[in-house]
């Protein structure tokens, strides 16, 4: 099991994000790419675009499925990590990690609150059915 | 991500626990749709083996001194042509000509045939055989005394050799044996729906989890992979054999579905021959096409197909080809537009994507 960093801040539709300053990199996590298994493709959205929380960021696709990665805070898209285009498996290798799909600048700090803490999002796959 | 809601399991359903398996709803069936990953079990059937649990499949077995009237009447093949230990491709239709299911027909001696019938369509297949019958023969519904494993794959020989005395190269693709599996009497068919070599054998569900770790062992020198329904769709999908929902249903005949070569009207009355009759004369109006994504992006069933702009089909199965390493589908387009090379457009989640029609199938194994 891979461990969910604990400076991460993570959604119920199984999103993450890691804020630094004003600056949050978001990405899916274990659980997510692990559902949905071998990732072959992603959609992102481009530079410059705004985010609104808990509205669509992009999708992933795998074998067998797509499912839509939602933002989990809202902001401008400053950096999409280019290289999922060519090797969209990086999601799967190291979700938390190098598979990280877009930077954001953040517009409303606050909406942080609203997220789930590491061992709370824990706690949530141990409930969810 | 849906929870499994299904309420049927397979003999092997806590083995594919153990193994760590993903599991699905499919039709009703608990089922493993990947271990190891799609991808990873796709290939391992590409160049080793991989073994499957499709122990959901139905089996039905018609009996009596006229089994071959009944069996012939309600399936499009010829069963006359079916030799003992042959087995044949085959359609069960309605009387407008549209697909009850599609199945596999082996005829195992003159007065008894056994049918391997869609896991979700079993019951129903049942009810329409049994509801036709006017001969001296007896349907019987007889998923219960069967389970089902696939070893598929160039190894898949090799490995089912090491548990049975059967001569394996001696069963012709399409043919089959009954004879011990494992200690276990048992049907051994070399069929498959991967587009590999490769047997489907028939045992008792008992016997199921006991066979199936066997086979693994057997198959370890090679390579095997546990492979779930994942990986089998893909394997199908590739190869263009049809998966009923899909490709098939009540709505699509086989005229448009590309399986006129298992309709065999010269061989007399059968059910829903009339209606093939009469749309033969009338003309077919759309016809199955493969296709390749050219712009970026995965064609799913039921996405919309568009020519020059225009609404003109869809999309019956789609996905990434492991094998081929590109974005592959069947679709289904007015049969004046579907020729080969033709450039046509998919509705992708709100997006046109381009795509072309090719040749099908998508992977043909070196014979």
């Amino acid at each position: 099991m891979s461990a969910y960093p604990e400076s991460y801040w993570y959604t119920k539709e199984h999103e993450w994000v890691h804020v630094e300053g004003e600056i949050g990199t978001v990405g899916i996590t274990f659980h997510a790419q692990d559902q949905l298994g071998d990732i072959v493709y992603v959609e992102l959205p481009k530079a410059g675009v705004r985010l609104e929380q808990g509205k669509t960021l992009g999708s992933v696709e795998s074998v067998k499925a797509v499912s839509d990665i939602y933002a989990p805070v809202s902001g401008e898209v400053i950096e999409v990590n280019e290289t999922l285009a060519e090797t969209p498996e990086t999601l799967n290798q190291d979700p938390h990690g190098a598979g990280w799909l877009v930077r954001v600048r953040l517009s409303a700090a606050e909406e942080l609150g609203q997220l789930l803490t590491a061992a709370d999002y824990q706690s949530y796959l141990v409930e969810e059915p | 991500m849906a929870a499994a809601s299904a309420s049927k399991r397979t003999p092997l359903y806590s083995v594919h626990r153990l193994l760590g398996a993903r599991m699905v709803d499919f039709g009703g069936w608990e089922m493993p749709v990947q271990y190891s990953g799609i991808i990873d079990e796709h290939h391992a059937v590409r160049r080793a083996v991989g073994l499957f649990d499709v122990s959901h499949m139905g089996e039905i077995e018609i009996r009596g001194p006229e089994a071959f009237q009944l069996t012939d009447f309600v399936s499009t093949n010829a069963v006359a042509r079916l030799k003992i230990g042959q087995a044949q491709y085959s359609g069960l239709l309605h009387e407008h000509g549209g697909f009850v299911d599609d199945v596999l027909v082996h005829k195992v001696a003159e007065d008894h045939y056994f049918l391997c019938v869609n896991a979700s369509n079993q019951e129903k297949d049942f009810e329409h055989i049994a509801g036709v019958n006017r001969w001296a023969a007896t349907v019987e519904f007889a998923s219960e005394r069967y389970a089902q494993l696939a070893v598929q794959g160039p190894r898949a020989l090799a490995t089912l050799q090491k548990l049975t005395p059967v001569d394996l190269a001696a069963i012709r693709y399409y043919h089959f044996q009954d004879g011990e599996v494992a200690e276990t009497p048992g049907r051994i068919a070399r069929t498959g729906y991967t587009g590999e070599d490769g047997f489907e054998i028939y045992i008792p569900p008992e016997e199921a989890p006991r066979i199936w770790s066997e086979a693994l062992g057997a198959g370890q020198e090679f390579g095997i992979k546990p492979c779930g329904l994942g990986a089998r769709n893909t394997l199908r999908l590739e190869a263009k054999m049809a998966l009923y929902g899909h490709e098939i249903h009540a709505s699509i005949t086989p005229w448009e579905a590309d399986l006129a070569w298992i309709v065999k009207m010269e061989k007399g009355e059968f059910l829903g021959r009339p209606a093939l009759a009469e749309l033969a004369q009338r003309g077919v109006r759309r016809k199955l096409m493969g296709f390749e994504m050219r712009g970026r992006g995965i064609a799913r069933d039921g996405y919309e197909v568009f020519l020059d702009g225009s609404p003109a089909g869809w999309v019956t199965s789609g996905g990434p080809s492991p094998t081929l390493n590109k974005n592959i589908g069947l679709c289904y387009l007015p049969v004046e537009t579907a020729g080969i090379g033709r450039k046509i457009e998919i509705l992708i989640r709100g997006q046109m994507v381009e795509a072309v029609t090719v040749a099908t199938p998508f992977y043909r194994r070196a014979k």
